[in-house]
């Protein structure tokens, strides 16, 4: 029996992980994320599963382990945050170049230096072109969700790739929020037993991972990653519309909120998102056709699905968790912008960096955003593209 | 029952890393792949850190290896191992598998003293059932003989070339067969291809004890050591009977040298026929021979002490004092 509970995003994670039942767990702890291994940990040591633990020495090795053990022939997930994924960034492409279905959660924290423990997703973005499947999520109800989807996504036999799932930092990881799990027979039933794909296990059929590739075939291999990387949308709106049947949830590739009649609207991803709604139901009570647009699969990014979703409105404020330094614009404008680039008609594009190293999100920021977007609407002048919000001058 | 360790018997089994690969012609670390392999009758996986061993193996479309074999990356073949191991128990606990295997990761000097030296330590520690092999060639030659922590005193590489000022590599060796021996794990050995019986006898060992374990074989690159390209075996062998490279095994704490020469020869015997000592035989650096010689002789004559410390009592000495009652 699924039932409402008052829990952490960290626990969330865990629990769905638990519920999948994974072969194998290789981790190392790392704030905000420490918590879900350490609740995860006591699932082993009571027999709540019959995962085996590799609490290696770093997070390089940490996913080296997960490597070796899915290439051996098995679920597997791992957790982590920040400098753990910036660790492990080389093993990330291996990881997605093995074609390997190992599941990460993520609780998405800022990347040194300065040191800083906080939420924001510089480290989702650093692993952003690693090949990886990833997933960003509002709240600990999303956050369960997409981890028991994600090793269903994972594991699909026409797709075979990492899948990363990211709740913010502190503000979702280690919040208490009411959500409702999905009950363990139903969930594990959803789930599904694990399909091996040339285990390395199978001694009467060896085989060699990881060769050199050189200028012949690289290319070659690259292209099928891309083409893998192209079947996923269709997957994960498959899976979803099963999960809806299964938890009365809906999910799609991007969430969107009042936006089909809006002539301005917002584009952010995780917890921002929902103070972000607020806002609008403020202004929309008002008379203003504002909406949101909250991405959900990042990677691969769903281009032509959100072009279609903003083409109609007149202005566009993307607000990024994160910044590309060098003078762009932070790395979901970027994506929203790709995505609006090829319509002869399309809005205006204005970027907001908010909320850096755990810097509250506050309401006003949206106000803030909104008034600038009416602004926009009626007299199409920008200030300036980029600006950081929410800052102190 | 095994297969005898005879030439003969050896001789009839099939080999399981297999000529066509692209490794330098007279290089030392297939003879070592080789000898491992067909020491043991279990089925074995291995994991190999980026390399020349890796590399020149397994170029697609084509391998060497017929066991299962994973190349992740250069500093986490003991990390990858330990992966594969714990699904082996996880499956096997689960009754998914019921084979009889074992485990080893193949790594050069560079992959173990340096880049890899962090993950096989963690591996070490954690406990699995794994035996990892360095095949230590004393510089990274793959990238074309730059100098690593297993470089001996003295050697002329591409990254501590002879100059002017500095005479070549100006530190000793790292110790990495006694670091992992200080892991506390039940099983390190040296071994040198040379002694292809002793080679044989420590990896079956290895592999009937529970735990990891750790074995250092010297393996002779003659790009990097500047000899003649049929050098291998015979360099391997002046490794040992100067005791730059003593044959012995750290057994639950217990040190026992395997190979004892019966005389010990001086160091410039191994050291003279390779291209990369050539400038310590100049006049002026007389002192780097003494130096290099002196560190050989230090670190047999701690080896004896330590065998001596387990060594069996002497019958005489074996009798305990009576004590009055």
């Amino acid at each position: 029996m699924s039932k409402k509970v008052g829990i952490t995003g960290n626990e969330a994670i865990a629990q769905a992980m638990r519920i999948a039942n994974p072969d194998v767990c290789g981790a190392y702890p790392i704030t905000p994320a420490t918590d879900i291994m350490q609740r995860f940990t006591s699932f082993v040591a009571n027999c709540e599963v019959k995962t085996e633990m590799i609490l290696t020495e770093s997070e390089h090795s940490a996913m080296s382990a997960c490597i070796g053990s899915s290439v051996a022939g098995g679920r597997v997930a791992t957790a982590s945050a920040a400098q753990g994924i910036a660790l492990m960034w080389e093993m990330l492409f291996i990881a997605s170049g093995l074609r390997l279905p190992i599941v990460m959660g993520v609780a998405n924290r800022a990347l040194s230096a300065p040191l800083n423990i906080h939420g924001d997703h510089s480290d989702g973005m650093g692993m952003r072109d690693c090949g990886w499947i990833h997933f960003y999520s509002e709240n600990a109800q999303e956050g369960f969700d997409n981890m028991l989807m994600a090793f269903r996504i994972a594991e699909h036999m026409d797709i075979r790739l990492p899948v990363m799932v990211g709740l913010d930092g502190f503000i979702t990881s280690h919040s208490i929020e009411t959500m409702e799990y999905v009950d363990d027979e139903t969930g594990r039933a959803f789930v599904g037993e694990f399909k091996a794909v040339n285990p390395l296990l199978d001694i009467k059929n060896p085989k060699s991972y990881g060769p050199l590739i050189l200028t012949d075939m690289y290319m070659e291999y690259r292209k099928a990653h891309d083409n893998v990387m192209a079947k996923v949308p269709g997957v994960v709106l498959e899976v979803a519309a099963e999960f809806e049947k299964i938890s009365g949830r809906k999910y799609g590739l991007f969430e969107s909120y009042r936006l089909d009649d809006a002539e301005i609207a917002l584009v952010v991803m995780s917890s921002a998102a929902g103070t972000t709604k607020d806002v609008i139901d403020t202004y929309r009570a008002k008379g203003v056709k504002v909406g949101l647009l909250k991405p959900r699969l990042y990677r691969p990014f769903p281009y032509e699905q959100m072009g279609e979703a903003l083409k109609h409105c007149k202005a566009v404020a993307v607000l990024d968790r994160a910044d590309c330094f060098g003078g762009s614009y932070g790395p979901l404008f970027a994506d929203v912008s790709n995505a609006l680039y090829h319509y002869a008609q399309r809005p205006i594009m204005i970027n907001k960096i908010y909320g850096l190293g755990g810097r509250d999100y506050m309401p006003d920021q949206a106000e803030y955003t909104i008034n600038e977007l009416i602004q926009i609407a009626k007299d199409g002048k920008v200030k300036s593209i980029k600006e950081y919000i929410g800052v102190r001058e | 029952m095994a297969t005898p360790l005879t030439l003969k018997e050896l001789s009839r089994k099939e080999e399981l890393f297999t000529p066509g690969h692209r490794l330098c012609a007279g290089c030392g670390a297939p003879t070592v792949v080789k000898m491992v392999l067909l020491a043991t009758d279990y089925p074995v996986i291995a994991s190999n850190s980026t390399g020349c061993l890796e590399v020149s193996s397994c170029i697609s479309e084509y391998t060497a290896w017929k066991i299962p074999w994973i190349h992740s990356a250069f500093e986490n073949a003991a990390a990858t191992i330990s992966g594969v191991e714990t699904m082996y128990r996880s499956l096997k606990k689960q009754g998914k598998i019921s084979d009889e295997i074992k485990f080893v990761s193949f790594a050069g000097d560079g992959g173990t003293y340096d880049i890899g030296f962090q993950s096989l330590s963690g591996a070490m520690e954690r406990g699995h059932d794994m035996t990892y092999i360095c095949y230590d060639n004393g510089a990274y030659m793959n990238t074309g003989i730059q100098r690593s922590s297993a470089t001996p005193f003295g050697a002329d590489t591409t990254t501590c070339p002879v100059g002017s000022h500095i005479p070549g590599k100006l530190q000793q060796r790292k110790d990495m067969t006694k670091i992992i021996a200080q892991h506390g794990v039940p099983y390190v050995a040296q071994c040198s291809p040379s002694h292809w019986g002793d080679l044989m006898k420590k990896v079956r060992k290895a592999h009937e004890i529970k735990g990891p374990k750790f074995l250092n074989i010297i393996a002779p690159c003659n790009r990097g050591w500047r000899t003649q390209s049929d050098d291998a075996i015979k360099m391997a062998k002046l490794a040992v009977e100067t005791c730059y490279w003593p044959l012995f095994e750290i057994e639950n704490g217990v040190t026992k040298i395997t190979q004892r020469p019966r005389e010990k020869k001086p160091l410039i015997d191994f050291l003279k026929p390779q291209g990369r000592f050539k400038h310590m035989f100049a006049p002026e650096n007389e002192w780097m021979l003494k130096a290099a010689q002196e560190h050989v002789d230090a670190y047999w004559e701690r080896l004896e002490k330590e065998e001596a410390c387990f060594a069996p009592p002497a019958p005489a000495a074996a009798e305990a004092p009576k004590v009055a009652d």
